[in-house]
């Protein structure tokens, strides 16, 4: 899954801004996705997430900027591009009154390049038979019907918009597992909305985080976890004032203990916190999740940006 | 060694570092002998349901540690014999450092340090009887 240097990336988004009405929804977004990677984008609720998918599959205008998949203008995608694009919207909409195997039979008639053997597979993953009326599946069911709809046509291009919203803990396993087995062929792209960071973690190769509609993040999954750092500074007595550091996300003080939570800590802060002379400093490991809500979260500055152009 | 183990992605180490403490753990307990081969990259993913790059650099830390061997166009394999890497300095780091952890663990539980002596000895008279009757095969 290496990048092949020269292609050209599948998705590419340039200096994007949207507004709904007077509201800015996006605001100045960049980003490329390279072809063959499985990319997670996250960000709280109201971001621009699904606005951002929707405008560079070509469901949008922007108000600003551009958008393109497969090196084309997703204003005037054609319908040869969007066949090769398979879209699971958030919410898993289905028609109620068909079965689900007049459900496959339907979307099927749309995509020359339907592959039954993958749309009956998915539906065996999720327990689903061809009788069953879309209508009365659960909602899990529902998600992986949807999820069969879109992968049988073996779409290039993958988009899922928080496709794990309320699953079940197999049903999200069978999820990622299908995930995995779409980039099996290493030109596939998958380009995923989550708020599940622990499955986040398991199958993307990169993030972007998206906060307050500007873009923070667009990295590794270990880059970030690596870049954001958390310590702990033991006190004689009570600690100094919080010191002004630059990157300082999110502080909290007891007695004799401070706790900094810390992005891009350079040399220069370490000795910074040396500084402040305390008995000792202890880095504590963070987990993903617990790296994203201090990152994102209502304290600290907004206005650090990681960028991984890291070599493995 | 088993291709299914328990990783946790909620935990505070990351899901490579994860990987290598199972196979470590798989090498030096004996489940992987030496010289056997690992499952190929993306078999381990697929039943950890992991990236594939995620398994690919631990294997690739766990090559570089000397513990595993890559031949081209064949696989991974345990080494055959365990090439010491790191510098005598850094080797006498890493020891501390389990050292202490274990102290820790002792001191909370209060044990006295001759009790933790002999168990640190029957315990390496295991492992080392282990390790011989495996080269021996």
């Amino acid at each position: 899954m290496s990048e092949q240097p020269g292609a050209s990336p599948v998705i590419e988004i340039d200096h994007l801004t949207k507004y709904y009405g007077t509201r800015e929804i996006v605001s100045d977004l960049s980003l490329s996705v390279e072809r063959g990677t499985i990319y997670g984008f996250l960000g709280r609720n109201g971001m621009g997430k699904t606005t951002t998918i929707r405008i560079f599959l070509g469901l949008e205008d922007p108000t600003r900027g551009s958008a393109r998949v497969f090196g084309l203008d997703s204003r005037k995608l054609p319908p040869e591009a969007r066949a090769r694009i398979g879209y699971l919207p958030e919410g898993h909409h289905v028609y109620g009154w068909m079965t689900v195997k007049e459900c496959g039979q339907f979307q099927a008639s749309f995509f020359p390049s339907w592959n039954q053997d993958i749309f009956e597979t998915v539906l065996t993953h999720f327990r689903l038979t061809s009788k069953m009326k879309a209508g009365h599946l659960s909602r899990g069911q529902r998600a992986g019907l949807c999820l069969a709809l879109t992968l049988a046509p073996e779409p290039e291009l993958l988009v899922l918009d928080d496709p794990a919203l309320g699953l079940d803990p197999v049903a999200r396993r069978s999820l990622l597992q299908s995930m995995l087995y779409v980039t099996r062929r290493a030109d596939r792209t998958i380009f995923f909305s989550s708020h599940l960071l622990s499955d986040v973690e398991r199958v993307a190769d990169r993030i972007a985080v998206l906060d307050g509609k500007v873009l923070r993040a667009d990295c590794s999954v270990e880059t970030f976890r690596r870049q954001i750092r958390h310590f702990v500074l033991k006190f004689r007595d009570s600690p100094p004032p919080t010191p002004d550091i630059p990157g300082l996300l999110e502080s909290f003080r007891s007695d004799r203990e401070m706790a900094l939570t810390l992005v891009n800590v350079t040399p220069e802060i370490e000795n910074r916190l040396d500084a402040l002379q305390p008995q000792s400093i202890e880095p504590v490991d963070l987990t993903l999740e617990d790296a994203f809500i201090s990152y994102v979260g209502e304290r600290g500055e907004k206005t650090f940006f990681m960028n991984g152009k890291e070599s493995k | 060694m088993s291709l299914v183990f328990s990783l946790s992605p909620a935990s505070d180490i990351p899901i490579y570092r994860q990987i290598i403490q199972h196979i470590r753990r798989n090498v030096i307990q004996g489940q992987l002998q030496l010289g056997e081969q690992l499952p190929a990259v993306r078999v381990l993913a697929e039943s950890l349901v992991v990236n594939p790059n995620t398994v690919a650099r631990a294997y690739g830390e766990l090559i570089r540690d000397g513990l595993l061997e890559s031949r081209s166009g064949v696989g991974v394999f345990v080494a055959e014999e365990m090439r010491q890497v790191f510098s005598n300095a850094e080797r006498k780091r890493r020891l501390d450092h389990a050292v202490e952890q274990l102290l820790h663990e002792a001191l909370l539980l209060d044990f006295p340090l001759p009790d933790v002596r002999a168990t640190l000895e029957e315990q390496w008279k295991t492992l080392q009887a282990q390790l011989t009757n495996r080269r021996k095969k």
